[in-house]
């Protein structure tokens, strides 16, 4: 049976308290939300932290409501609460699409998406799809809060800009009409990590692209995101052949390393031909499609 | 959806009927080895090697005896001074119980801590130190044999390279003047990869040494129990009768539990040691990375036919990989398995194989996961070779296996390689098969979309792929004149008992480890007896209470002690049947069986059912000749012959072929095992196989890197397929029962397992044609599809660079 090492227990009343706690234990701690990367890390041994924050009880960080123009979603929201919630997949279906290939039932069931960014997985599919809607973190710390775009969250692997006092506590998605969006994934077995994955956004004015995000996962895009695609599609009209042109791009960008889920020109053809389709269907989805 | 032909439908007992043994499951009140908690009970943890192959240059073991709450530390040089630290292996090999010398795979045991609980356990193996001087490994099998390759096995005298054994079977001259005159012949390279049976509970044991009696009572997730009683007696030396082996509800098995582990023993030995009940439970990763994993055949495949398609012979070379050590569990006459039987289920006139087994610095196993001692390979072998041919000759594979399918007439049939096929009508099961499947309508269906425009790039579209395959299984090891593992002949005994109300108890050497042993065999005695099958206890996983027999694998349960059962009961009848004459004062000759009791031939209204038989046998009645009171009896079944189940696989598949996806559409699976017991059990254990195979094909492999890690420890790395991958598998019935097995029976636990990974292998290869691909290895991963779409086939037991 695997076993963690020795690690003490805190339980956080509130985020005040939460931050008192991280401020006192210090970077050797961690913050407990869903559990379900820390925890199996811990078994492993692979992560020994001295203390773990628990910050469960936290129910003012679990929502999901628009506000000032902007879905905003506490970062203790569960995977299932924001796969189930009807606003959030009327204005960002991405969202609804990325959630439903993450894991599995337990794991949304128990999982937040605030524990998915700060465990900062390069193949995290939330990190791509926010990247993609270009959402804004919240970050709250002793010093008061302060915000991050999404594509700046992220340093590294297993790396956030979140400090080792600090906590993040809500994600933004700014809603602008005119959009559409999705995502596409390629894994070997239902609730698997992504060999490669793609979402899109796009806003239309007529045919033309007037914004677009494109996020990529497990590919080693640099943000989670396809910058210079992005750029060669803003102006262009939403045909396939921009769209190709941009998968093409997209995937000249990325830094996919071979592993056992897949080899690099795989993996860099997936970041293509995934860039495509999300492209593809979220043009249907401007449009008026279900897609 | 299920297809069943009317002939044989049996009676009385058998039919569908829920598993007794699920009234504890559903309520999760089954009782597991980690469940059992023991007075004093100590806990153990292993320390294992991270390099695959390195001198152990020192172990230093203070800082772990001074942490508190560990009670000892045990190494190879402790186990040697017992004259334990090397354990003799089920393939005439040794194994190193825990590493004196060198460590030969990563994951290899190097020392046992023993604590107060598994926590302290665990942080203990942190303090021991060892040294290691780190030594090439093998890895690639191809490069075993290499002049240069390091060797691995220099603790056995005289092996100066790789090499375990080489071992053919049937008339090579033969085949290859068959060869030399065909009109076709194709080749094939393939290769089986490795996999993991992975059980949901991993392997552990609970060894409790009695100081005072001397007696060692193992609790143990164990699929042969009487076998590791004998073999820790011969082993360790302690007396037989002073050993007692529990095996309590084991979740699943799958060929994982049959041999013994090195943690086994340590267990044993740090009980001893400490006078204490050890506990010793392995972790995910550790069953994953050190126990018995299976296959690893690379396979080279030829076939000779004639250009109208009448298949002629087969000759296949393998390389076969063991592992570090030979601990593949097979009789002993067949350090293949049963690979000789890769004729499969067409009439060849003629077949050669030749298998040369190697060491590589890797895991030890081969024979594992439902795998009919090697049926499975033989199966895929066969089964791939014949599309490689209908692609060929263009000829649609259902038509080329109709047309070389063993006909009905043909059986009992002795095959090119010598094995006697008991019964089968192969063609039958294929017809129904198609039938089921609507075989030309998705031919027609396949044809239309091809003609189509295919998929293009950026648009999700799909290409179909129909695959069959048609196996012939050999199971119910086995005559005992043939077959023995370490000596111990393959007959498993059966006891039963009626008490006076006429109520059975009845105790059996195999070991269910999900199978329902507990309904199926209160069956088969219900259905003798004339009782119901509640009325049936059945006792099974205690030494002290069971008869000797060598346990299930494979599925050998049905074919050897479901016989013992059958036989036994019709035992326990013939003594009823004169005790009933005593007690209607009629002559034994005079009676008959029918209705479930004995009753006067002609005089129906005057008979006893067993409940009253069975309370005269216990009254004051005086007895005649021939039963001494009770209607007790015990038996002992030696196998004949293994019995030969067979089936027909149809598998749809649509591949995307923008990212190599695979989606299984439908699976038709048609199935004869001779008399079903219980249908719905057999049922269950054909759905269980099926996603097996559906999970071989396309996602499980145990890769290494070039260092020799191992790249499949853990369930992220190793996957095991979900419902979310299985379609709503369809099944059809045929029923050829076994002329030889006593109620007609023949063994179905691994049937799907062996059939089912060559259809979906097929009809992915199928969905592909388009591109030209004959091949693509197993698991065809979305990356291995797409790869073998580019013509660069990514060899999947190697790290993917």
């Amino acid at each position: 049976m695997q076993v963690p090492a020795h690690f003490e227990y805190e339980k956080a009343t509130s985020v005040e308290h939460c931050l008192a706690l991280l401020a006192k234990f210090g970077p050797e701690s961690r913050v407990l939300a869903g559990g379900h990367s820390l925890i199996p890390m811990m078994k492993l041994r692979l992560a020994q932290p001295e203390t773990l924050i628990d910050i469960n009880d936290l129910t003012e960080l679990g929502y999901l409501r628009v506000s000032d123009g902007e879905l905003r979603m506490g970062a203790l929201t569960r995977h299932a609460e924001l796969l189930s919630s009807p606003v959030a997949g009327e204005h960002f279906p991405i969202l609804h699409d990325a959630e439903r290939v993450i894991a599995d039932p337990i794991v949304r069931n128990r999982g937040t998406i605030g524990g998915s960014l700060c465990q900062a997985d390069p193949s995290e599919d939330l990190s791509a799809a926010f990247a993609a809607v270009r959402a804004i973190m919240v970050i709250q710390g002793g010093a008061g809060t302060r915000t991050v775009p999404a594509r700046e969250f992220h340093l590294g692997p297993y790396e956030t800009v979140v400090e080792s006092d600090e906590l993040l506590t809500e994600i933004r998605v700014p809603i602008l009409p005119g959009s559409g969006s999705a995502y596409e994934k390629v894994e070997r077995r239902a609730g698997d990590w992504p060999v490669g994955a793609a979402g899109a956004a796009l806003w239309l004015d007529g045919d033309t692209i007037t914004e677009v995000g494109i996020g990529l996962a497990a590919v080693g895009a640099a943000h989670f995101s396809a910058a210079e695609a992005e750029d060669a599609l803003r102006g262009e009209p939403a045909t396939d052949d921009s769209f190709t042109r941009a998968g093409q791009i997209a995937a000249e960008h990325c830094r996919p390393i071979s592993d056992q889920r897949g080899p690099a020109d795989y993996k860099r053809h997936l970041a293509a031909e995934l860039t495509v389709r999300a492209l593809r269907r979220a043009r249907g989805r401007v449009r008026g499609g279900k897609g | 959806m299920t297809a069943a032909t009317k002939e044989h439908e049996p009676n009385g007992a058998y039919g569908p009927m829920r598993r007794k043994e699920d009234a504890r499951f559903i309520r999760g009140c089954g009782t597991f080895v980690d469940d059992i908690q023991l007075p004093g009970m100590l806990h153990g943890a292993i320390l294992r090697s991270p390099l695959a192959h390195a001198r152990i240059t020192s172990i230093d073991t203070l800082a772990a005896e001074g942490h508190p709450k560990v009670k000892a530390v045990i190494t190879g040089q402790t186990l040697a001074e017992l004259g334990l630290a090397w354990m003799p292996t089920m393939s005439q090999d040794v194994q190193a119980v825990l590493a004196t010398d060198k460590v030969r795979f990563q994951g290899q045991e190097v020392a046992f801590v023993v604590a107060e609980d598994r926590y302290a356990a665990r942080d203990a193996l942190e303090l021991i130190d060892v040294s290691y001087e780190p030594l090439p490994p093998v890895v690639d099998a191809h490069r075993a044999l290499d002049p240069d390759a390091p060797l691995i096995r220099d603790d056995i005298a005289g092996q100066t390279d790789n090499r375990i054994f080489d071992w053919a079977a049937g008339d090579r001259a033969r085949t290859d003047e068959i060869f030399a005159a065909a009109d076709v012949t194709v080749a094939q390279d393939m290769l089986y990869p490795r996999v993991h049976p992975a059980p949901l509970e991993t392997c552990g044991t609970i060894a409790d040494m009695d100081k005072v009696s001397g007696k060692l009572t193992v609790w143990s997730t164990s699929q042969a129990p009487h076998a590791h009683r004998t073999l820790y007696a011969l082993v360790t030396g302690l007396p037989e009768h002073k050993i007692r082996i529990i095996s309590p509800d084991i979740g699943g098995g799958f060929g994982n539990k049959v041999g013994i582990y090195p943690g086994y023993i340590c267990a044993i030995v740090g009980s001893i040691l400490t006078g204490k009940p050890v506990k010793w439970m392995e972790d995910r990763s550790e069953n994953l990375m050190s126990t018995s994993f299976a296959r690893d055949y690379h396979m080279h495949g030829e076939i000779a036919a004639t250009k109208e398609g009448k298949i002629l012979g087969l000759r296949v070379k393998v390389l076969a990989d063991h592992g570090a050590f030979n601990g593949a569990a097979q009789p002993t006459k067949f350090p293949a398995g049963f690979f000789g039987v890769f004729t499969g289920s067409y009439d060849l006139r003629t077949a050669h194989c030749e298998i040369t087994g190697v060491y590589t610095n890797k895991a030890p196993g081969g024979v594992a996961y439902s795998c009919s001692f090697r049926v499975t390979e033989a199966v895929y072998l066969v089964e791939r070779m014949v599309d490689v041919l209908a692609r060929e000759l263009g000829i649609d594979p259902a038509e080329l296996r109709m047309k070389n399918l063993l006909r009905p007439a043909q059986f009992p049939y002795t095959s090119a390689t010598g094995w006697e096929y008991d019964s089968g009508d192969y063609p039958r099961a294929l017809r129904l098969a198609m039938d089921i499947a609507g075989y030309p309508e998705l031919r027609r269906e396949q044809a239309e979309q091809r003609a189509r425009p295919g998929p293009q790039p950026g648009h999700p579209g799909t290409l179909m792929g129909i695959g069959m395959s048609f196996f012939t299984e050999a199971v119910g090891a086995g005559p005992r004149a043939h077959m023995d593992i370490l000596g111990l002949g393959m007959a498993d005994g059966a006891d039963l008992r009626v008490h006076p109300t006429g109520k059975a108890v009845l105790a059996i050497s195999v070991q269910t480890q999900g199978q329902g042993h507990e309904t199926t065999f209160a069956q088969i005695v219900a259905q003798e007896l004339g009782i119901s099958p509640d009325d049936v206890e059945v006792v099974h996983g205690d030494t002290d209470r069971t008869p000797f027999g060598l346990g299930t694998y494979g599925s050998r349960s049905t074919p050897v002690s479901g016989a013992a059962t059958a036989v036994v009961a019709r035992k326990v009848r013939e003594r009823a049947r004169i005790v009933a004459a005593a007690m209607l004062e009629a002559a034994a000759e005079d009676l008959e069986w029918a209705d479930g009791r004995w009753q006067v031939r002609g005089d129906p209204d005057k008979g006893k059912n067993i409940a009253e038989i069975a309370m005269a046998a216990h009254s004051g009645l005086e007895l005649p000749d021939g039963v001494e009171g009770h209607l007790d009896a015990t038996t002992v079944y030696n196998p004949p012959n293994l019995t030969y189940p067979f089936g027909a696989y149809i598998c749809v598949v649509d591949v995307d072929p923008g990212t190599g996806r695979v989606r299984v559409r439908r699976f038709i699976a048609v199935d004869d095992c001779g008399v079903r017991i219980n249908p719905m059990i057999v049922e269950g254990q054909v759905h269980g196989g099926l996603a097996d195979g559906l999970g071989m094909a396309l996602m499980q492999v145990i890769a290494f890197d070039p260092e020799g890690n191992c790249l499949g420890g853990s369930f992220m790395d190793y996957l095991l397929p979900t419902s979310m991958e299985c379609p709503s598998w369809e099944l059809g019935t045929t029923v050829t029962p076994s002329p030889h097995h006593p109620i007609g029976a023949k063994g179905v636990g691994e049937s799907a397992t062996v059939g089912s990974p060559a259809a979906v292998v097929n009809a992915v290869i199928d969905a592909l044609a388009p591109y030209g691909v004959r091949h693509a290895d197993m698991p065809l991963t979305p990356a291995a599809v797409w790869r073998a779409i580019q013509g660069r086939p990514l060899r999947s037991d190697l790290a993917i660079t």
